[in-house]
């Protein structure tokens, strides 16, 4: 059995009267790709935002690497290998995508405190960028300002930026929203790909995605981790069925469609 | 195949290099190196006094660009900084140190360490928190100087012997003195264009941008942010140095809230993200109002209006305008 890289240990968070996060434990082990899907309102950023330390929680642990990173900032987590992409892209909008990247990995390359050579020209910071970029399929988009790239090539760029600092842990929050079929379909290439060499948690309403790319699907609802387990296990899970009451014909049916995908 | 690849880059790259903001530059550049030449053959040594202040308030402004239009730090307390160099100066020299040696390596660390307690406290807050906590520091700095009753209160003092630098430079000459502004000038330009394209620079850049994917990414901004903080008091504190010697006067007015306002409004004008911006924008400030007192008692009346436009209809100020070019 694999070694947990990520372990979660009754996770509490409320925000006023709401349980945001109720006793959330679960283990990942390292290179599975675990998908957590519950319906709006579950708290699935909620949780993400206590994994990446934007949020503290009031009660519970995190442990990342058999290291305990509850108290940690933000940004140490980052240079311990927990890379996120966010629900919204959230980027350097005056820099090219390649300045974008480019600063994710100088994120990783030691501290900043460089103050007089040009950072545009190191390739030291330049090609791992490119190679993130192209990984992403962005290559041919290196200099345009983040800016002016469509609403699909920002996500891609979420994705590149993620990379770049050599993550062992990617949180990917809804990579899929607002994406186009065939942007979607690549981006699911793109993670398959990643699949093994990678550890993943993946917060996604696309189900097509989620029964195809999974390993393994947490179900959060108000909260709670109502069920965790293989593909095929969720979706016969009555209290899941009980909890998509309504999206349950849609359920079936993705799941349905994706099951070859998930077999292969 | 590859030499005439080699060729086109080559045209490309003398094209890029004769840009109009290349050429106004340069044009402004040598204007400024003349000055004191067209004032001695019209004998109107008037002029240099200006341009000296132009230049050692183009270097404050400088300086306040580097955290305001790169780090997006919007500091009103800037002009603390010229007090403080000035000061350090000022009371040395009082106190019979009259060596720049010591006067000016004091002003700036003063002005530095300064920098660094203010910035600690103020850089943990944003947007409307931080302009008050830095205004509230320097309104504090200027009570404080203004009790100084040794050197002379709300009065200010006078400053009977510019810096003493031995026979390296004689202050008390116009014309060295301009001169010596210009090169720490354009030393102070050329660092803050090493300092943004730097990685250090990008840090700053990128947390102005998004200061949340910063963190996510990796960085831990706040001393990042701290340190050109502290990089960019320095600066002004050696602009105060230069601004003492140049008056041979200070006094707390130098540092009121409205001076902090003034660099804002030469940044601005000259246009944030221009390398020159600053030094355009404190020689407009600067001669705008100096033609104006002449019109009229109320020259703010016009230079209001005039920032008012600059701030609504050129987003690049004045550096940004000339800078416009597609391709």
């Amino acid at each position: 059995m694999a070694e947990n890289l990520l372990e979660i240990e009754v996770l509490t968070k409320r925000f006023g009267g709401v349980i945001a996060s109720d006793a959330i434990s679960l283990d990942i082990p390292a290179g599975e790709l675990h998908a957590i899907i519950g319906p709006n309102g579950a708290g699935k950023t909620t949780l993400i935002g206590q994994l990446t330390g934007e949020i503290a929680p009031d009660a519970g642990r995190i442990r990342f690497a058999s290291r305990d990173i509850t108290a940690l900032p933000v940004y140490r987590r980052s240079r311990l290998g927990l890379a996120r992409s966010f629900q919204i892209s959230s980027l350097f909008a005056d820099f090219t995508a390649l300045d974008n990247v480019a600063l994710a990995v100088q994120a990783h390359a030691g501290h900043s405190f460089r103050f007089w050579r040009d950072a545009r020209s190191e390739a030291a910071l330049r090609e791992p960028a490119r190679a993130a970029l192209a990984s992403a399929g962005l290559a041919a988009r290196a200099d345009t300002l983040a800016a002016d790239l469509s609403h699909g090539e920002r996500r891609q760029l979420e994705i590149a930026m993620a990379l770049a600092g050599r993550p062992r842990l990617l949180l990917l929050d809804e990579p899929m929203a607002g994406m186009g079929f065939e942007e979607s379909t690549r981006l699911v290439e793109t993670l398959r790909q990643l699949k093994g060499s990678l550890t993943v948690l993946l917060i996604e309403h696309d189900m097509d995605a989620v029964f195809a790319l999974a390993d393994r699907i947490s179900v959060l609802v108000y909260g709670r981790v109502i069920a965790s387990g293989e593909a095929a296990a969720i979706r016969a899970d009555p209290a899941v069925r009980q909890a998509y009451l309504g999206e349950t014909a849609y359920l079936g049916e993705s799941g349905g469609a994706s099951q070859g995908a998930a077999d292969g | 195949m590859s030499s005439l690849r080699a060729m086109s880059l080559a045209r490309i790259r003398r094209g890029d290099w004769l840009t109009p903001r290349v050429a106004v530059n340069a044009v402004l550049l040598a204007v400024l190196a003349l000055v004191p030449f067209y004032a001695s053959l019209t004998s109107d040594p008037f002029l240099v006094t200006l341009f000296t202040r132009v230049l050692i308030l183009a270097l404050a402004a400088l300086s306040l660009n580097l955290i305001m239009g790169f780090g997006g730090m919007v500091s009103l307390g800037h002009a603390a900084y010229l007090g403080i160099g000035g000061y350090a100066v000022g009371i040395l020299a009082k106190e019979g140190i009259g060596s720049g040696f010591v006067q000016w390596p004091v002003a700036v660390a003063a002005s530095a360490l300064y920098a660094l307690a203010v910035g600690a406290l103020s850089l943990r807050t944003r947007g409307f928190y931080f302009i008050m906590i830095t205004l509230a520091f320097a309104q504090m700095i200027y009570y404080v100087a203004s009790g100084l009753d040794r050197y002379g209160g709300d009065d200010g003092l006078t400053i009977y012997r510019r810096s003493r630098f031995g026979a390296f430079v004689d202050l008390d000459n116009k014309t060295q003195f301009y001169y010596l502004c210009f090169a720490l000038l354009l030393a102070g330009i050329y660092l803050v264009w090493r300092i943004v394209n730097s990685r250090f620079g990008l840090v700053i850049r990128g947390a102005r941008s998004n200061e949340r994917r910063m963190r996510a990414i990796g960085f831990p901004t706040f001393r990042y942010k701290l340190v050109c903080f502290v990089i960019a008091g320095a600066m002004c504190g050696l602009a105060g140095a230069l601004l003492a010697n140049h008056t041979n006067f200070i006094s707390p007015a130098m540092m009121h809230w409205t001076r902090s306002g003034d660099l804002i409004v030469m940044a601005v004008l000259g246009g944030m993200h221009a390398m020159f911006g600053p030094l355009i924008g404190a020689m407009t400030f600067l001669l705008l109002e100096e033609a104006l007192s002449h019109v009229t008692d109320y020259p703010d009346l016009i230079l209001g209006p005039l920032l008012l436009l600059v701030a609504i209809y050129l987003h690049g100020g004045i550096g940004g305008l000339i800078g416009a070019r597609r391709g």
